[in-house]
């Protein structure tokens, strides 16, 4: 009995480890949290979401974040999905199988090298640096973090679609492509979906790859060719200033963003949860 | 290559007698998976309006012999075969054909029941139609009823049209499978164990459906189950490391075989 008596402490002691090591990594979080609600919704008035940077809003940077997340989202969720697809359902060749390394190697890409890349691509192309800082290489940038998610999150989510299900469409006599489109992806479309609103939530917060490539702005959207703001941005120019009041404005803007990421988090949840 | 002349047989040799009527004919059938042989010059002749039974311990080659029918097989990676399948005197492995038209006249039910879990039950029955675009409107509902009614399902979910495919029973399930292979009105239809995933009343409405979808139907079933052979099957092959051991009438099979491998089969002395 005493040997029972033992494995039961060691059970208790392996559970308090784990619910400590669960406090621990929670800590960070809330703090974060907290500290963001605590300086960040003084900050909040109409004028805020309203304004740009002259009239002491952050309006431009939602509004660069909503533009540069939506055009990158046109570019990256067809691609990546399409991609995603040909790996997963014709992706059983040598071609294949280096383009899925390459893939998962980006996915990991430091993201303050993807805006240089960017930034350079354009600027060899263009020539000058005219457009180099610009809405288009920041969505360029941002596609290119955003299309190694997606591929690998739909060609993950595909693959879990069993054997079965294509086999029984395959044998009623449709083509491949049909049984993709009408078997297979509907089946899938719940990792779809999550993988999709994670790679948005992922590049709506990324800010290394914006610095080299929209470069941050004072003003609203003001074209295709021309330097943009963008929430992570303005955070990130904001607490750098030696002024009281835009470091203020930051925590507003931090907020802001935090609230983004975690609706979109949280729609998530309740994409995969649904039948 | 070397190795299809090698197990070259005379076709028909387990025919005692040759009959003009065929639906289908396996003639000389080699098939691989990699490098390791499953199937050794296996010849069949499936006749209209006849259930054949496909028995053999595990590992026989039986469920890869039946996806040779509708050239499933070729659909795993590796996987190869050598020789002739005709439906109708016309060889499916033939270059001008389209594997997909073969699979519309010659259906398949699986194993494990598989209906499309996003599909609601009258989808997964017109499904076949509505994936190869060919039916659309009133006749579809018609299609749908006439096929269910004939897998013997109708009665049991025609309340329930709007229910996903995979909201009633494994037994159930599988007879929706046999409506939606049946709603595109093939000419052969195979079935590869269908009923090892089900319970026995679940199994007594197939076996009877089987002998059902004759009258309309070849069917080819592949059985791991000798005494379902024996109830359903006109007639029965044996096969035993991917050769073609015996085939004959079943109840020639099961009660004079000619062939001592067989009889000890029958008999449960290996399986």
């Amino acid at each position: 009995m005493s040997n029972y008596s033992f494995r039961k402490f060691k059970n208790s002691i392996f559970f308090v480890l784990c619910a400590i090591c669960v406090v621990i990594a929670v800590i960070p979080l809330v703090s974060i949290l907290f500290e963001v609600v605590i300086r960040g919704a003084p900050q909040l008035s109409l004028n805020f979401f309203t304004t740009d940077a002259s009239k002491g809003g952050i309006g431009h940077a939602i509004q660069g974040t909503l533009i540069i997340v939506g055009l990158t989202s046109l570019i990256g969720v067809p691609v990546g999905v399409l991609s995603g697809i040909y790996l997963s359902e014709f992706g059983h060749n040598r071609y294949a199988q280096s383009l899925r390394t390459i893939n998962n190697i980006l996915t990991q890409f430091p993201s303050i090298i993807v805006g240089i890349t960017a930034y350079a691509l354009i600027f060899s192309i263009i020539g000058s640096s005219k457009w180099a800082f610009s809405t288009i290489t920041g969505v360029i940038a941002l596609s290119f973090i955003m299309i190694p998610l997606i591929t690998r999150t739909t060609e993950e989510s595909i693959k879990l679609v069993p054997n079965t299900l294509r086999e029984a469409s395959l044998a009623l006599g449709t083509h491949n492509w049909r049984t993709t489109l009408s078997v297979v992806l509907p089946t899938a479309k719940n990792g779809l979906v999550t993988g999709i609103l994670l790679a948005v939530a992922r590049i709506a917060g990324e800010t290394a790859p914006l610095i080299m490539t929209i470069q941050g702005s004072r003003y609203f959207f003001r074209g295709m060719d021309k330097q943009m703001a963008a929430l992570p941005l303005e955070i990130w120019k904001n607490s750098l200033q030696p002024s009281q009041e835009l470091i203020s404005k930051g925590w507003g803007a931090a907020l802001i963003l935090i609230i983004i990421v975690l609706t979109l988090n949280i729609a998530v949840r309740l994409a995969s949860r649904r039948k | 290559m070397m190795s299809t002349q090698e197990n070259t047989t005379k076709p028909n040799q387990f025919f005692p007698e040759i009959d003009a009527v065929v639906k289908m004919q396996a003639i000389n059938i080699n098939a691989w998976f990699g490098q390791k042989q499953i199937l050794k010059a296996v010849n069949l002749t499936v006749k209209p309006n006849t259930v054949t039974a496909i028995i053999g311990p595990s590992g026989c080659g039986k469920s890869t012999f039946l996806r040779c029918f509708n050239r499933m097989h070729e659909l795993v990676p590796n996987a190869k075969m050598t020789g002739q399948i005709l439906l109708d005197g016309e060889n499916i492995y033939d270059k001008r054909i389209d594997p997909v038209q073969i699979r519309r006249r010659v259906g398949m039910v699986f194993q494990k029941p598989n209906p499309f879990p996003t599909m609601s039950i009258y989808d997964n029955v017109a499904a076949g139609l509505k994936l190869t675009g060919a039916k659309k409107g009133d006749s579809l509902d018609e299609i749908v009823k006439h096929s269910l009614e004939q897998a013997t399902l109708w009665d049991e979910v025609k309340d329930d049209l709007k229910k996903p495919g995979t909201s009633i029973s494994g037994g159930q399930q599988q007879r929706l499978c046999i409506a939606r292979a049946i709603a595109l009105q093939p000419e052969v239809i195979l079935m590869d164990e269908p009923c090892s995933a089900l319970d026995p009343i679940a199994t007594a409405k197939i076996e009877k459906l089987v002998t059902e979808l004759k009258e309309n139907y070849a069917v080819v079933i592949v059985t791991h189950n000798m005494q379902q052979a024996s109830r359903v099957s006109d007639y029965t092959a044996f096969m035993y490391l991917g050769e073609l051991v015996e085939f004959d009438e079943t109840g020639q099979i099961f009660e004079n075989p000619k062939n001592k491998l067989t009889e000890k089969y029958i008999t449960g002395e290996f399986g």
